[in-house]
């Protein structure tokens, strides 16, 4: 965090203190744009606003307590940060997941990930002027988060995802509303897309607007769908596959352009991409089965067995007083959160409290590379960039 | 569960020792992720040689972050995740610094993206980049005592 600077630059130049509070920032972030005119000549951010200590936080819980901070690092992705944390606890542990509970894993964040682009899309869309869209992605989101609601109880801060499994049993009739969802969503985002794709506006604002070439990109460590609307298809799902992605068929949408509209279209085609992989993974689950692997000591025994069964009653004391010790060493999971590569990497001493909790947000690696994208570019050019790169101030400054 | 394709690890392990037989000083192999423990000294040349030597082709740093071994010593373990997107492939870079001297050659030379990585390793652990173009806090406000994710900085009260 920068102190307030109250220069003026140099005779020819001006600085515009943009944010923290203004809306096209989506959050407390704050650039100081040094200016020619309208053209910007440097752009610095300045974050840290949202900072709460996440990570030092987390070696203060035992590592099943500190999924309920992971909730709260991306709030427009709880569910991918749950998974990607226990995706490294599990590997620490080694610990093997039932396939059923990856499915649910994955259609959850799928749908999640439809969510979090729908948010983007209207933002995003009131940041350039249209202020319908807005209205219609959060109608949809809430069909979402509805879904999220019977399956976890909670429509933000779900926490649904636990070291070996998930929570609860998938709830009674849940196919229902997903596939209602299923059918309804395709016309949706035609509907979306009849708005924006050929409007005359979004493409004026957007066409040419941010570009940066892919070795730039690669070299900022920029990820997501910033990185595959410059053409190159890297997405964690299908180069280091996760929780049983292998076995999902879809495509990866790329784009060579490299502009804000390039990366409008790839969020567009993400979205379609994850409804295909929703109605397969729904397909996959079976109507019962085991939701959480079968490590005493690690996952909670069911009540049943702790009434009649001594050790379960002594494991479930265990677990929820003193918590299980990974062996030390480290893990570093990846996932592919709606915004790019989210890592957590875990460093344990054996301890039944992690020594180091690390999260890779891709928030904060991807705005890395705003100063780049606006240097020369006019001022309303910014509000585009700052849009398109996607950023949770959340998971920025953790 | 994720298994990282590692296959190729031998094949860096000797690129890396052909290239300079101090580079590797410890090679770890666990839960299917490998670590290349690096000497202080070659860091920085190290991980040139990892992202221009055709052969290994890292051109991605994916993350950069800090372990307090605290009261160990060298106490702060740095480590630099490296992908390569051409050969699908990862691997993890570690070398230790003391807490007497905790610097260490900056990155940003080689990939553009460690900037921000440092900084907040600079902000959080106090560890100095020597050679960072722009080495400021980044998450705490400038006027800030101390480095909260070292061990010996209390969760919760007064330091």
């Amino acid at each position: 965090m920068t102190t307030v600077e109250t220069a003026v630059g140099t005779t020819k130049t001006m600085v515009l203190n943009m944010g923290p509070q203004h809306p096209s920032t989506h959050g407390v972030l704050r650039v100081l744009l040094e200016l020619d005119g309208e053209n910007v000549v440097t752009a610095t951010p300045d974050i840290g606003y949202l900072h709460t200590g996440i990570e030092k936080s987390c070696e203060d819980k035992t590592y099943s307590q500190a999924i309920t901070l992971t909730d709260r690092i991306d709030y427009l992705n709880p569910l991918g940060n749950n998974l990607v944390y226990c995706l490294a606890v599990e590997k620490l542990l080694d610990l093997k997941v039932p396939k059923r509970a990856q499915y649910i894993r994955v259609m959850l964040v799928e749908l999640q990930r439809i969510s979090s682009h729908l948010v983007w899309l209207g933002t995003h869309a009131i940041d350039m002027g249209a202020m319908s869209v807005l209205l219609y992605c959060f109608r949809e989101r809430e069909e979402i988060l509805k879904i999220f609601e019977q399956f976890t109880g909670q429509r933000m801060m779900t926490s649904y995802i636990r070291i070996g499994g998930v929570a609860l049993q998938p709830p009674a009739g849940w196919r229902e509303p997903v596939k209602r969802f299923l059918d309804m969503m395709p016309a949706r985002i035609d509907e979306y897309e009849a708005l924006l794709t050929e409007n005359r506006i979004w493409q004026g604002r957007l066409k040419g607007v941010g570009y940066l070439s892919p070795k730039t990109l690669i070299a900022l460590s920029t990820t997501g769908p910033g990185l595959r609307a410059a053409g190159v298809a890297y997405d964690n799902r299908k180069i280091f596959p996760y929780s049983s992605y292998e076995e999902f068929d879809f495509d990866v949408p790329t784009r060579t352009e490299s502009d804000c509209y390039a990366r409008y279209l790839v969020r567009v085609a993400e979205m379609r991409e994850s409804l295909k992989i929703v109605r397969q993974a729904m397909d996959k689950i079976a109507d019962d089965g085991p939701i959480k692997a079968e490590a005493p000591g690690i996952v909670p025994p069911q009540r049943e067995k702790m009434k009649t069964e001594m050790e379960a009653l002594i494991y479930h004391f265990k677990i929820f007083t003193e918590g299980f010790s990974p062996p030390a060493g480290e893990a570093f999971a990846t996932v592919e959160s709606p915004r790019g590569e989210l890592g957590c990497f875990i460093a344990s001493d054996g301890s039944p409290k992690p020594l180091r909790v690390h999260f890779r947000s891709p928030s904060f690696i991807n705005l890395q590379a705003l100063p780049t994208m606006v240097t020369g570019q006019l001022i309303a050019d910014t509000v585009a960039c700052i849009g398109t790169i996607d950023i949770v101030l959340g998971e920025v400054d953790r | 569960m994720t298994q990282l394709a590692n296959a190729s690890t031998g094949v860096v392990v000797e690129q890396l020792r052909a290239w300079n037989p101090q580079a590797v000083s410890e090679m770890v192999e666990y839960r299917g992720e490998t670590t290349i423990v690096v000497p202080r000294e070659l860091l920085l040349a190290t991980a040139k040689q990892c992202k221009e030597n055709p052969a290994l082709d890292f051109n991605l740093l994916s993350d950069a972050t800090c372990v307090d071994r605290f009261p160990v010593e060298p106490r702060f373990e740095l480590n630099y995740h490296l992908v390569s997107l051409a050969r699908r492939d990862r691997l993890r870079l570690r070398t230790s610094v003391s807490a007497q001297q905790p610097v260490i050659d900056s990155l940003v030379p080689v990939w553009l993206g460690a900037n921000w990585l440092e900084r907040e390793i600079f902000d959080l652990f106090g560890v100095r980049f020597e050679g960072h173009p722009d080495l400021r806090r980044i998450l705490l406000p400038e006027g800030f005592e101390g480095a909260p994710l070292r061990r010996d900085f209390p969760t919760e009260g007064k330091r």
